[in-house]
C-alpha cells in the first residue's frame, strides 16, 4: 500500500512519521509530477487551508485531486485538510465546514472523546474547524461538546482535530482499514 | 509538558512549509492572505522603515493589529519588545495568535527576556545559536527563527545562524551520554533540552528563517539548510510587485528543492528590495538579547 500525502504546507511531516509507525509506504506531493505517481490514498494534512488552496490550484492540482477522490480514491483529511474537503472547496463531502470555529488560539485546546468504530482518542485542536452541516450521506464518528469533528462519508474520512500530534495511531489505522 | 505550552508548539507545527509575511495594512495583509501566506506579521513599520526612521521602535498600536485581525482568517503575529512582558500582557488580551519577543525593536530590557511559561498565548523568538535557542524555549518560546539582519535585504545573516545552530546539533547528535552534561553546561541551558536534541537531531519546536529574505531563491537556500519555514518582513512590501513576489516566495518555499521551477518563480519579479549589505549599517539587531 502507498499513500499519497499533500505537502504544499502545513504539517504534513507528522502524518508521514504516523504511517512509517504503522509500516506503510508514503510520499509526498508538492506539484502535477509527483501526483502522478501510483497511490492507493490520499493524506491531506493540516495547515492553512487559503495557503493550501492557493497553491493546489496554482501548481494545478485541484481538478485533479477533485478527480480522483469522486472518482473514488480513499482520503483523510485533518483540520484544514477536512476544510479542504467540504462542499465550499474541493467539493467531495456532503459536509460544510465552519473555519476558526474555536477562534483563535487561545481557543486551542486538548481533550479525550470517543470516536465510533475506533474508541477513545485523544484530540488536539489547533484553530480548529467543525462540521456545521453534514448531508443525510455522512456518518458523524465523534462530537466533542454537541459538535461534529469526525465524520465518514463512503470513502471519505475527516476529522477536525490532529491525530498526527499524538502518539495514538488508531484513527490512521482506522483510516488504512478503509482502504483495505 | 503542560497543556499549553504543547498546543502552542503544536499551532507552529500548522505553519510548517509556509511563509509569515510582515503587514502594515489590513489592505497588505489581504495581498499576503491571497498570495498563500500561512500567517501575517502586523506592524505599524517594516524593519526597513524602522532601521531608516531610527529612535525607539514600540509595539504596534492594538486598534491597528485588531483591524488586521478583522482582514484575514489566517493567525495574526505582532512584535513586542524583548523584555516587555506588558506589551506582551496587551497582546494577550487583544487574542493574538503569536508574540514574536523580537530584536527589531528596541530592546526594554538588556537582562532578562519575558518569563514566557507565565503567558497562555505563544511566543516566537530569534536565536542565532543553538545555546540561545534553548535559552528562549527553556524560557517558553515555542518557535524559533533566526536573528538574520531585519530590513536589510541581506541574507547572510540568517544562513550565518540557520548553519551554525545546524551544525551544533549536529555535534550534540553526535556525543557519548556522559558528554552531554559539559555541552549543557557549555551551551548555558538545561540538560533535559540537550538531551532532547541529542535524541531527536532537532530542537524541541519548529525553527524557521528570518532577516533578510528577499528573493524565491533566498526562501529556497534557508530551506534547504534547515528552516521548516519562512518569514519575509520587508522583501515584499519594499519590492517593485509586491503580489507577484509574495507568490513566489510561496511557492519557492514548497517546491524550495525543485531548481526548474524555482526557476520559473524568478522570472519577471520587478526590482527586489534595494537592500544594504551587511557590513555598510550601524546597528546590528542580531546582538539585541543573547
Amino acid at each position: 500500500m502507498r499513500i499519497a500525502i499533500l505537502a504544499l504546507q502545513g504539517a504534513f511531516d507528522e502524518h508521514r512519521q504516523m504511517l512509517t509507525r504503522l509500516g506503510v509506504e508514503s510520499f509526498l506531493v508538492r506539484n502535477l509530477s509527483d501526483w502522478q505517481q501510483p497511490k492507493d490514498g490520499l493524506i491531506i494534512p493540516g495547515g492553512e487551508s487559503t495557503a493550501m488552496m492557493k497553491i493546489m490550484r496554482d501548481e494545478g492540482l485541484f481538478t485533479p485531486i477533485r478527480d480522483a477522490i469522486l472518482g473514488g480514491l480513499p482520503v483523510f483529511g485533518t483540520c484544514a485538510g477536512m476544510i479542504l474537503l467540504d462542499d465550499q472547496h474541493l467539493a467531495c463531502m456532503d459536509i460544510t465546514a465552519r473555519r476558526n470555529a474555536y477562534g483563535r488560539q487561545l481557543g486551542s485546546f486538548h481533550t479525550v472523546a470517543p470516536m465510533s468504530d475506533v474508541g477513545q482518542v485523544p484530540m488536539v485542536f489547533i484553530r480548529a474547524p467543525f462540521i456545521e452541516r453534514q448531508g443525510a450521506d455522512v456518518q458523524p464518528l465523534a462530537t466533542v461538546d454537541d459538535r461534529l469533528v469526525a465524520a465518514r462519508q463512503r470513502h471519505m474520512l475527516v476529522c477536525a482535530f490532529h491525530p498526527e500530534l499524538t502518539s495514538d495511531t488508531s484513527v490512521h489505522s482506522y483510516f488504512l482499514g478503509m482502504i483495505r | 509538558m503542560e497543556d499549553r505550552t504543547q498546543l502552542n508548539r503544536n499551532l507552529a507545527q500548522m505553519l510548517k512549509g509556509g511563509v509569515i509575511m510582515d503587514v502594515t495594512t489590513p489592505e497588505q495583509a489581504r495581498i499576503a492572505e491571497a498570495a498563500g501566506a500561512c500567517a501575517v506579521m502586523a506592524l505599524e513599520r517594516i524593519p526597513a522603515d524602522i532601521r531608516a526612521a531610527g529612535g525607539v521602535s514600540r509595539m504596534s498600536d492594538p486598534k491597528m493589529i485588531r483591524g488586521i485581525q478583522e482582514a484575514v482568517t489566517i493567525p495574526v503575529m505582532a512584535k513586542c519588545r524583548i523584555g516587555h512582558f506588558a506589551e506582551a500582557q496587551i497582546l494577550e488580551a487583544i487574542e493574538i495568535d503569536y508574540i514574536d519577543e523580537s530584536e527589531v525593536l528596541s530592546p526594554a530590557d538588556d537582562l532578562y527576556h519575558i518569563d514566557k511559561r507565565r503567558f497562555r498565548v505563544p511566543f516566537v523568538c530569534g536565536a542565532k545559536d543553538l545555546g540561545e535557542a534553548l535559552r528562549r524555549i527553556n524560557e517558553g518560546a515555542t518557535m524559533i527563527r533566526t536573528k538574520g539582519e531585519p530590513g536589510t535585504g541581506d541574507i547572510i545573516q540568517a544562513v550565518r545562524h540557520m548553519r551554525l545552530m545546524q551544525s551544533e546539533i549536529r555535534r550534540l547528535v553526535s556525543m557519548s551520554d556522559d558528554e552531554l552534561y559539559e555541552a549543557a553546561k557549555q551551551l548555558r541551558v538545561p540538560y533535559d533540552l540537550v538531551l532532547y536534541v541529542h535524541e531527536n537531531g532537532r530542537l524541541p519546536v519548529v525553527n524557521f528563517a528570518a532577516g533578510g529574505v528577499a528573493t524565491p531563491a533566498d526562501a529556497a537556500l534557508m530551506m534547504q539548510l534547515g528552516a521548516e519555514g519562512v518569514f519575509v518582513g520587508s522583501g515584499i512590501f519594499k519590492s517593485g510587485n509586491p503580489e507577484k513576489r509574495a507568490q513566489a516566495i510561496v511557492k519557492a518555499v514548497t517546491n524550495y528543492d525543485r531548481p526548474d521551477i524555482l526557476a520559473q518563480l524568478s522570472e519577471d519579479l520587478g526590482e527586489a528590495m534595494v537592500g544594504i549589505n551587511e557590513s555598510e549599517i550601524a546597528l546590528l539587531m542580531a546582538e539585541r538579547g543573547k
